[in-house]
């Protein structure tokens, strides 16, 4: 029989494990993995050639390029449904209750969902990336700006992360999460992902402007050297700092929420 | 041998708002023993066990978990314990080597070791043949296996069993009843809450009655049926007439029960099958000639009705 003895494994080493396990998903389960990817490219297609010709951009700029940091913007936010599922089903199925029976430390269950949705998520991203440039986006600052963008983009996916993972474990039920896909696709639409602001009525367009989705796509749009849809200089000017708070302020609020989550459900 | 119990409770109180989950919860299991947890629906038993277990904490009392207080030590708890819910707590898209890998290098093991104690496993209980398939595919009573193995990997002192046969068909419930047995046989100390009163009294040691989030009755089972009362005697005739000259031919400590539509004489009978015979005797010394003729002991369905019911009422 096998020697058994329990050396104190790391939060990080058994986070690293949890992650494999999603990993594993992908190589058991190839055609959910993908399954997102399409819709993420269904949706950049259907918006970038249906509302295309009709859309035109305030301070002028072709569609696809403006279009194009807005639905990476947009693939982030809507990670936080696939952060929330993961983490609910695991609550609901038992597997959290075992995880937390075992002598494994208590952030490594957050660590794993952390690696394994930043995982998907980079990969997301790289595919609309090569799928945007493919359509005719472009970058036409240096690569330097570039990457600062694409930071960015995980830095809002990283802070959408600690949502998902308090709502989880909040409503331990799969069934919640369609509840916030309802919610959160006002959050996403009601910004300036599709659409400039300033084209909208004015209390809509505030609403949209200050929509913190609304600055990571701006700040992404500026560091890409896409149209910004944005005549106003002082938007233009705060979009990078804002784009750098939001998702903080985010992660400063929700990751010890998470936090509290997992402790409560001792309760 | 005397030795210390391998689980102890005392006085655990658990409340959620206006519900008492646990009310003086108290319990004791001997090492390398099976121990039912048995009661209604809502009656503490899962809240008992996720106290246990360190999931969840209490609001009073203490527990005492393979040597350590769970309260106190759960990290030293939790490497001495194997935990199987009520849900089936393994991935459903992996395979089940792939399960017990991963729960095996979440316990500490290196991954040569995990590889290889998964083996080990899952050639024990048999589920070798599916060891590469998703366990999406598995029938009821593998993925329960599967679910015992994953709490197995440490071979823990103690095994938590929460109603592990609830929803499996007659043959997978046997097939996890014979797991059971086999692991208590290694000399693992098993806590197993149930519903099913056949269940408790195929697999446990001892039993303890649970009603109210409090354990109203501990014993073996042969125990608690003997607690209830005495064997009885059921004698069928053909004729309800006959009924008066059955109770006045066979003797009996107390009035014997008459019941004209069944056409049934119900007779205490403290001395089992002695008094079965002096009964048989009886009835041919008076001629009658019984349609039907029963020993009847208490079922442990009897002493569960009996004990849930009595603690309602007072």
């Amino acid at each position: 029989m096998t020697t058994l003895s329990t050396p104190r494994s790391s939060a990080l080493r058994n986070g690293w494990i949890l992650t494999q396990r999603e990993l594993l998903h992908w190589e058991r389960q190839p055609a959910l993995p993908i399954f997102g990817l399409l819709f993420s490219i269904m949706l950049l297609l259907m918006f970038g050639f249906l509302f295309g010709g009709a859309i035109e951009v305030p301070g002028g700029g072709d569609y696809i390029t403006f279009l194009l940091p807005g639905m990476f913007t947009l693939t982030m936010l809507f990670g936080v449904e696939s952060t929330m599922l993961a983490m609910s089903t695991d609550a609901a199925k038992g597997i959290t209750d075992r995880f937390r029976s075992m002598p494994i430390h208590s952030s490594a269950v957050a660590l794993g969902r952390c690696g394994a949705d930043m995982a998907s998520s980079v990969l997301n991203l790289a595919v609309l990336l090569v799928g945007g440039l493919l359509i005719g986006w472009q970058i036409t600052t240096d690569l330097g700006s570039a990457l600062v963008g694409v930071l960015l983009l995980i830095w809002l996916r990283f802070a959408v992360l600690w949502v998902g993972i308090f709502l989880g474990l909040t409503f331990r039920n799969p069934a919640a999460t369609m509840a916030v896909q309802v919610l959160i696709w006002p959050v996403g639409f009601l910004s300036n992902v599709f659409v400039a602001p300033e084209t909208m009525p004015a209390w809509l367009g505030a609403v949209a402007a200050w929509n913190p989705i609304s600055a990571t796509a701006t700040a992404t749009r500026q560091l890409f050297g896409n149209p910004t849809g944005i005549t106003t200089a002082w938007m233009n000017d705060s979009a990078l700092l804002m784009a750098t708070a939001w998702p903080l302020v985010l992660t400063l609020v929700f990751l010890p929420l998470s936090a509290r989550a997992y402790r409560r459900l001792r309760r | 041998m005397s030795q210390s119990p391998s689980l102890q409770a005392v006085g655990l109180h658990k409340r959620y708002g206006d519900v008492t989950a646990l009310d003086d919860f108290s319990l004791d299991c001997a090492p390398g023993s099976i121990h039912g947890l048995l009661g209604p629906n809502g009656a503490g038993k899962s809240t008992a066990v996720r106290a246990l277990t360190t999931l969840i904490d209490v609001d009073s009392g203490t527990a005492r978990v393979a040597g350590y207080a769970v309260r106190t030590e759960s990290r030293r708890v939790r490497e001495r314990i194997g935990l199987v819910g009520q849900g089936t707590a393994v991935d459903d898209i992996l395979g089940g080597t792939q399960n017990l890998v991963m729960f095996g290098r979440l316990f500490g093991l290196s991954k040569t070791q995990a590889v290889s104690r998964a083996g080990e496993l899952m050639a024990a209980f048999d589920l070798i043949e599916a060891a590469d398939r998703p366990v999406s595919g598995y029938s009821g009573g593998m993925r329960r296996r599967l679910d015992i193995c994953a709490s197995l990997i440490l071979s823990p002192a103690v095994l938590f069993l929460d109603e592990p046969t609830t929803g499996l068909d007659p043959r997978g419930r046997n097939e996890v009843w014979r797991t059971i047995r086999r692991i208590a046989a290694d000399g693992t100390t098993v806590l197993l809450t149930t519903q099913y009163l056949d269940e408790a009294d195929q697999l446990a040691d001892s039993i303890s009655v649970m009603k109210a989030g409090h354990v109203v009755r501990t014993g073996t089972p042969v125990e608690l049926k003997k607690q209830l009362g005495s064997d009885r005697i059921v004698v069928t005739v053909s004729d309800a007439a006959d009924l008066p000259r059955v109770t006045a031919s066979v003797h009996s400590h107390s009035t014997p029960e008459i019941d004209s539509a069944a056409r049934t004489v119900t007779i205490e009978a403290p001395s089992g099958t002695a008094a079965l015979l002096a009964t048989v005797r009886a009835l041919d010394e008076a001629g009658i000639e019984p349609e039907d003729l029963v020993l009847r002991r208490p079922t442990l369905d009897e002493v569960f009705l009996a004990l849930t019911s009595q603690e309602a009422t007072s």
